[in-house]
């Protein structure tokens, strides 16, 4: 019995790991059509900054929710002056171009702190589940998984800049037209799906390693999940992340996480062979 | 057709320019001792690379200081091979022919040993190869100065079994290192009439670790032997305290504390109390290493490299080679290797070392160590460890030109 429930608590943060990995893409590929090859070193970014401003003695939470969001915001917004504003609805070229911004990222944060960086501690203990125990960091990583989605999507829904953005994700143009600036609109959409992805690196600091190259492990992983859910933010990501989290974590426990992370895959490209414009590209598809 | 195109270049030029500057050359060759260093000083492994060159940078300071070897000057032939196979063959093919380096320090990963490897037996220049490994080569040319699993798995399943119990959960990482080891393992406990009641392997990029540690609850082991490693491994340390286990399970690993600063890159509370075993810790206690960990020191002020096995071996392979240089009183490849053969024992960091004449691995004192807020304290010391399992498939005295790394079934 609690082991069931074991079972199932991981299934769920797992969907909440690929929620938090996925989100910020989503967000930036979802509005903007735009590929961040270097969505990776964005989350390690917000890693770094937990790393580096807790080392400094800054709280560990007042790093992880403010600091980091506003970190890689801010340098998403200057990324998306310099150079994703030059390179819109050229897809191919600006994959080139934040791949080669990756590159500079990882032998940026290499040169300044090295290959190797002190970690920070999980907050909080185990918390008991029958005969087992269970990090309570865990439901730390669902409740944010869960508190963006719900945040975008209220915005989405309810407030005056979020029908401004659905505008002009709908169709740009039109909305031009009707005097929005489709620019501005995109700037901030960059920043602020910058922001959830520094959150994100944040979040996973205190869970794994924070070098400069952990991208590189991540950005598959939030690339799959984006894919497979389609062009809607909060629907995509949350149904491909229910499907793949769900499913590899069972197989991780069924037969080992090599074969857990091979399911994924598997899974993934069934998904695709049948559904190729995602899963919101056929079921879901008014939602947002 | 390109590249033997480039390759003829290249040679043709650096023959042109070799014959310009002969009577330079001539004169130079006489004047200094060359030896070459390889370690990854960029790329993935430049944690591990970085602290070698240092060490292997002040042990030819140290033997300049004092006089030289043969009443020359020795010095350093240094390249990058950026952790990568292709420009390691290129650079040990560049020190055996252009720099004609008297010896070779290097080679971290054992695809990069092997990449070179047959290289400096072709060309007859001595290597010596300071990482601990899995075991099994078996090359006159190449000196192995660093523990292999007879060595420190051997000694740390029984110290573990006899402390904690004999049911073993056994953790790897998913590459031929991970799963050599964790043959070892299952070896060894059942040696000691212990069982290994189940082993995980996880894919170099795995950072989450939940289910296993629910599994590993649900075994109920007596102690968790990991071999995971890599940044994101790291992650399994880190989630297994978090859900409070440290308190309930103990943890040894084959891995921590080997070459890099894994020991600082976990956070005291997450770290204490893992047991790890190898040929060198910084605590080790003589007089030897007290003088080398301060001109480590002195050296290096403000980028002191945390001194593992893999860079204290490196220094002992330069003292070694210059012990037998001096006896030979020639640095010709022969004569200095029939001097190592003899199997004498030198007095260094780690402790006595000798070279073992069969396998031309060293035989070396072990350790066990506790990690203890971000430092390795020892435990156990186990002197004159043998490399056993070389020695099963490896007799250099009757096959002297063997040119082989051996895979020790098991």
């Amino acid at each position: 019995m609690d082991y069931a429930v074991i079972v199932a608590l991981e299934m769920i943060r797992a969907v909440a790991w690929l929620v938090l990995l996925a989100a910020g893409l989503a967000i930036i590929f979802g509005m903007m059509r735009v590929i961040n090859f270097a969505h990776g070193e964005f989350l390690m970014l917000g890693g770094y900054t937990v790393v580096v401003s807790t080392g400094a003695g800054v709280n560990e939470w007042f790093a992880i929710l403010v600091l980091a969001p506003l970190v890689v915001g801010i340098f998403g917004v200057i990324v998306e002056r310099l150079v994703i504003r030059q390179l819109y609805g050229r897809m191919l070229d600006s994959l080139l171009a934040t791949w080669g911004l990756s590159m500079l990222m990882i032998g940026g944060v290499t040169l300044i702190f090295g290959n190797t960086v002190q970690g920070v501690a999980t907050p909080f203990g185990g918390v008991r589940i029958g005969s087992y125990q269970m990090p309570v960091y865990n439901f730390v990583l669902i409740f944010f998984a869960a508190a963006i989605l719900l945040a975008v999507w209220a915005v989405l829904k309810f407030t005056r800049v979020g029908l401004i953005a659905r505008a002009t994700m709908q169709n740009p143009n039109m909305a031009e037209a009707l005097g929005i600036r489709t620019t501005w609109v995109y700037m901030a959409t960059f920043g602020i799906g910058s922001a959830v992805t520094g959150l994100a690196g944040g979040l996973l600091a205190p869970v794994t390693g924070v070098v400069p190259t952990m991208g590189a492990s991540l950005v598959g992983q939030s690339f799959i999940t984006v894919i497979t859910g389609g062009a809607a933010v909060i629907t995509g990501t949350l149904s491909s992340a229910t499907v793949l989290g769900s499913i590899s974590q069972a197989t991780t426990f069924w037969a080992g996480p090599v074969y857990g992370d091979a399911a994924l895959l598997v899974v993934a490209l069934i998904l695709l062979r049948i559904l190729p414009q995602g899963i919101t590209g056929r079921i879901f598809k008014r939602a947002l | 057709m390109t590249i033997q195109r480039r390759q003829f270049l290249k040679s043709t030029g650096a023959a042109a320019a070799l014959s310009l500057a002969a009577p330079l050359v001539a004169r130079a060759a006489t004047d200094t001792i060359k030896v070459g260093g390889l370690h990854d000083l960029s790329g993935a492994l430049d944690l591990v690379g970085i602290p070698m060159n240092q060490v292997f940078q002040m042990a030819i300071k140290e033997i300049n200081e004092g006089g030289g070897l043969l009443g020359k000057q020795v010095e350093p032939v240094v390249y990058d091979p950026q952790s990568n196979m292709s420009l390691y063959s290129q650079y040990a093919t560049q020190m055996a022919l252009k720099d004609r380096v008297s010896v070779v320090m290097g080679g971290i990963t054992s695809a990069s040993r092997e990449t070179i490897r047959p290289i400096f037996h072709k060309y007859k220049t001595l290597y010596f190869y300071n990482t601990q490994y899995e075991g099994g080569v078996c090359d006159r040319n190449e000196i192995t100065i660093g523990t292999t699993p007879a060595q420190t798995v051997a000694r740390i399943i029984p110290y573990a079994m006899n402390l904690f119990g004999k049911k073993v959960y056994a953790v790897a990482a998913d590459y031929n290192y991970g799963h050599i080891t964790s043959a070892w393992i299952k070896r060894y406990v059942e040696e000691q009439g212990g069982e290994v009641i189940a082993t995980e392997f996880f894919p170099l990029d795995v950072a989450q670790f939940g289910s296993t540690i629910s599994k590993i609850q649900a075994a109920k082991p007596d102690f968790v032997c990991s071999a995971m490693v890599g940044s994101s491994h790291l992650g399994f340390y880190r989630q297994w305290a978090a859900a409070g286990m440290k308190a309930q399970i103990p943890m040894i690993s084959t891995v921590l504390g080997a070459g890099g600063n894994d020991q600082v890159m976990l956070t005291a509370a997450e770290g204490n109390g893992i047991l790890s075993a190898f040929g060198y810790f910084e605590g080790v206690d003589n007089p030897v290493n007290k003088a080398f960990l301060e001109r480590v020191k002195a050296e290096y002020p403000t980028n002191t490299p945390i001194v593992s096995e893999i860079s204290e071996c490196t220094y002992e392979g330069m003292m070694i080679w210059a012990d037998a240089v001096r006896e030979a009183g020639s640095v010709e490849r022969d004569a200095v290797l029939e001097v190592i053969s003899q199997g004498k024992t030198y007095d260094l960091p780690a402790g006595k070392v000798k070279i073992d004449p069969k396998t031309h691995h060293a035989i070396r004192d072990v350790y066990i160590a506790e990690l203890q807020d971000q430092t390795f304290v020892i435990k156990e010391a186990f002197p004159e460890s043998q490399p056993a399992d070389t020695q099963m498939v490896c007799d250099l005295i009757a096959q002297p030109n063997s040119n082989k790394h051996f895979e020790i079934s098991l």
